[in-house]
């Protein structure tokens, strides 16, 4: 009993943290947002109306809450501009995740095959890109994907093509990009999921006759879903949301949901409307996560 | 391949039987051909040669990393052995893949399918071997009601205890009808209890499908208890091959005396050997008499091998009759320790030469008045016919 009470206090303490944490930099933050993205633009400092402003007492601030409106959301959901912007970010987070997967998946495998020693030996390979800055690595990709740069000049060496290829700003060049920053998040979770796997169970499939590609689609990689779809979150999520690689590496011909919402802010001075943007970039993510989140549950659930 | 073997009838199977013993005695179901296994300089399997027929409950036993684990896993096709054959009905299937062997394994961790439900376990093989759906779930209720796992089809292995993984895993294993079943450890996960009663089970179950178990163990008892041969394993290597009766009181060697159940040992030299009786000189226990129908020695330098329920105990002065006889081997010695084990309890003596001879004394009383402490001076006494004589 009074080990408990040694022990039940500060536990307890504790377990606030996290929702501390997330109260003071998600729900804070999120509020002001939100707040944000039903005021109207301004020229002012800040650039928006209304202003709540604690000073001027309880009338004011009840006041300012009538001025709030959709308005904003209302001209997401009219002007094509948004909705295209919408609608190329999930292509391409899809795409690009659908990609990773079908690259991550057989590295990830490989190395959970490896013999024990050299695993975290191929661990470090894959985690060392990051000790260089992401934007130094993708400056790199222009350099390399440029008019005289690395690749059209192996390629013209190699007389796989007559005149140089115009790599750079196209599409080819942002998926490029991201599939190169986001592999290590794809394979990682693979990674863990396949080398938890219980080599007896595949045993135990060719013993009752599996082949052993068989095998692998009927044990390995329904075993492997968990990771599949951790890896594929935690890649999707971010690629959505992506601003920097599409901004550097693909043409200015459709913009994604970041770009929109960077060029509303920063070019337009609308921050009513780029925060409305955000706001709906957040609501679009809610399916994919509750998607996830049932998925896994259904995992650790079983029939009952 | 499975698929093509006859399908089991159990009302016929002793006839049948029968009948292959006749007409093919000499011929065992599997043979195994001076197999070896080498794991970089570490020799697991060492020219192994062993016969097995059809319809024996057959245990390999022996310690960890005496190699019967690796001889059950060449013989499921999981490692290729570096030398020698093995004949299955006649036929070598050293190069036939293990998905393709006409036997089957029980895992020592089960390895069940844990995204799949007990029903789609057990069906795993059976869909593999591309058998109809009605056949598959006629073939999977069978198996249910085999094992006794009614009403738990639609489980996830996580949904199930201990023994009904057990359970599981060996219908699975069952299912397909395989010629040989190989079983690894397949009760060493279980506690106490449930593995006297499983072990029985397993027992009937054979008996009624008539199938060929081999079943690699590290438990004695447990090898004693099932099998109708044992193989005892060490160092890569098979020591003796017995019935479990014959493993015990007649064990081949020192090593196996001493592996299998508890052994008072006695270092000595033969001084003489008449028909079947020999006296050793030994240093602990003075001359003992033994009577050895079995030629097992050619050697001078042997052990007397006595084991504890064989030794009599009683006080100083109060020897029985038979004790008096000239045939009786006779020991003095004190009680050191007593260690009661409720159905025997087993007394530990210090000879007065230092040697110590454990004696193990069946309760056959409640209100055993008479029992010896520590401390007592008593006297061990066996007779010849119960001991043997190992080389050493």
């Amino acid at each position: 009993m009074s080990a408990r009470r040694i022990f039940a206090q500060p536990a307890r303490y504790a377990a606030i943290a996290p929702y501390l944490w997330m109260v003071l930099f998600f729900l804070v933050p999120f509020g002001f947002v939100l707040k944000i993205s039903l005021s109207q633009t301004a020229i002012a400092q800040p650039p928006y109306l209304p202003v709540f402003d604690l000073a001027e007492g309880w009338a004011a601030i009840t006041a300012a809450f009538s001025q709030l409106s959709l308005d904003n959301f209302g001209l997401l959901a009219s002007d094509s501009l948004y909705l295209s912007s919408y609608l190329r970010s999930v292509v391409v987070a899809v795409i690009s995740t659908l990609m990773l997967l079908v690259i991550g998946y057989p590295i990830a495998y490989g190395m959970a095959r490896l013999p024990q020693r050299w695993q975290p030996i191929a661990m470090m390979l894959v985690i060392v890109p990051f000790w260089t800055s992401f934007l130094i690595r993708i400056y790199a990709w222009i350099n390399i994907l440029q008019h005289d740069g690395l690749l059209n000049k192996v390629l013209l060496a190699l007389h796989v093509v007559s005149a140089p290829v115009v790599w750079l700003s196209t599409d080819t060049a942002m998926y490029i990009g991201i599939v190169y920053s986001y592999l290590p998040f794809m394979i990682l979770p693979l990674y863990a999921t396949l080398s938890k796997l219980d080599a007896s169970l595949l045993e135990a499939a060719a013993d009752l006759g599996a082949s052993p590609r068989r095998a692998f689609w009927l044990v390995t990689f329904p075993l492997s879903l968990p990771g599949v779809g951790a890896g594929a979150l935690l890649c999707f999520i971010p690629i959505l949301g992506e601003f920097v690689i599409p901004d550097l590496l693909a043409g200015s011909g459709s913009m994604m949901i970041g770009q929109t919402l960077w060029l509303e802010f920063f070019t337009n001075k609308d921050w009513p409307v780029a925060a409305a943007a955000a706001i709906a970039l957040l609501v679009l993510l809610v399916p994919p996560l509750v998607l996830y989140d049932r998925m896994q549950r259904r995992q650790l659930g079983g029939a009952n | 391949m499975t698929e093509e073997s006859p399908d089991i009838d159990t009302r016929n199977i002793d006839v049948s039987a029968q009948h292959a013993d006749v007409a093919v005695a000499d011929a065992p179901l599997l043979r195994i051909e001076a197999v070896s296994k080498k794991f970089g300089s570490f020799l697991a399997v060492d020219r192994l040669s062993l016969d097995i027929k059809a319809g024996e409950f057959f245990a390999l036993l022996g310690p960890s990393g005496c190699g019967k684990t690796t001889l059950l896993r060449i013989l499921a096709g999981f490692e290729t052995p570096d030398e020698g054959r093995i004949l299955l009905g006649g036929s070598d299937i050293a190069p036939v893949l293990p998905h393709e062997r006409p036997v089957n394994m029980m895992f020592q961790n089960y390895a069940l399918f844990p995204h799949l439900s007990v029903r789609e376990n057990i069906a795993f093989g059976l869909k593999r071997a591309g058998m109809a759906r009605a056949a598959i779930d006629t073939r999977v209720a069978e198996m249910v009601a085999l094992v006794k796992l009614e009403g738990m089809e639609k489980r996830k292995p996580d949904q199930l205890s201990g023994g009904q993984k057990q359970r599981v895993a060996l219908a699975r294993s069952l299912a397909r009808r395989p010629r040989v079943l190989l079983l690894d450890e397949p009760l060493a996960a279980l506690d106490k209890k449930l593995r006297e009663s499983t072990q029985q089970e397993l027992m009937e179950l054979q008996r009624r499908l008539g199938m060929t178990f081999i079943v690699v163990t590290h438990d004695q008892e447990e090898a004693m208890t099932m099998a109708s041969r044992i193989g005892v394993m060490n160092a890569g290597r098979l020591e003796q091959v017995a019935t479990p009766r014959d493993l015990y009181e007649a064990p081949a060697s020192r090593w196996v005396a001493e592996f299998v159940g508890d052994v008072n040992l006695f270092d000595g030299d033969v001084t003489s050997h008449e028909h079947f009786r020999l006296v050793v000189a030994t240093r602990d226990g003075g001359n003992i008499v033994v009577v050895e129908p079995r030629q097992v020695v050619t050697k001078s330098q042997v052990s007397v091998a006595i084991r504890p329920e064989k030794v009599k105990m009683s006080r100083r002065g109060s020897t029985p009759d038979a004790a008096g006889s000239q045939a009786i081997n006779r020991l003095e010695g004190v009680v050191t320790d007593v260690s009661y084990l409720g159905g025997s309890t087993v007394y530990k003596i210090q000879l007065d030469t230092g040697a110590v001879v454990r004696s193990s004394v069946a309760n056959t009383t409640r209100l055993d008045t008479d029992a010896c402490s520590a401390g007592q001076r008593v006297v061990a006494w066996f007779s010849p016919d119960d001991c043997l004589v190992l080389e050493r």
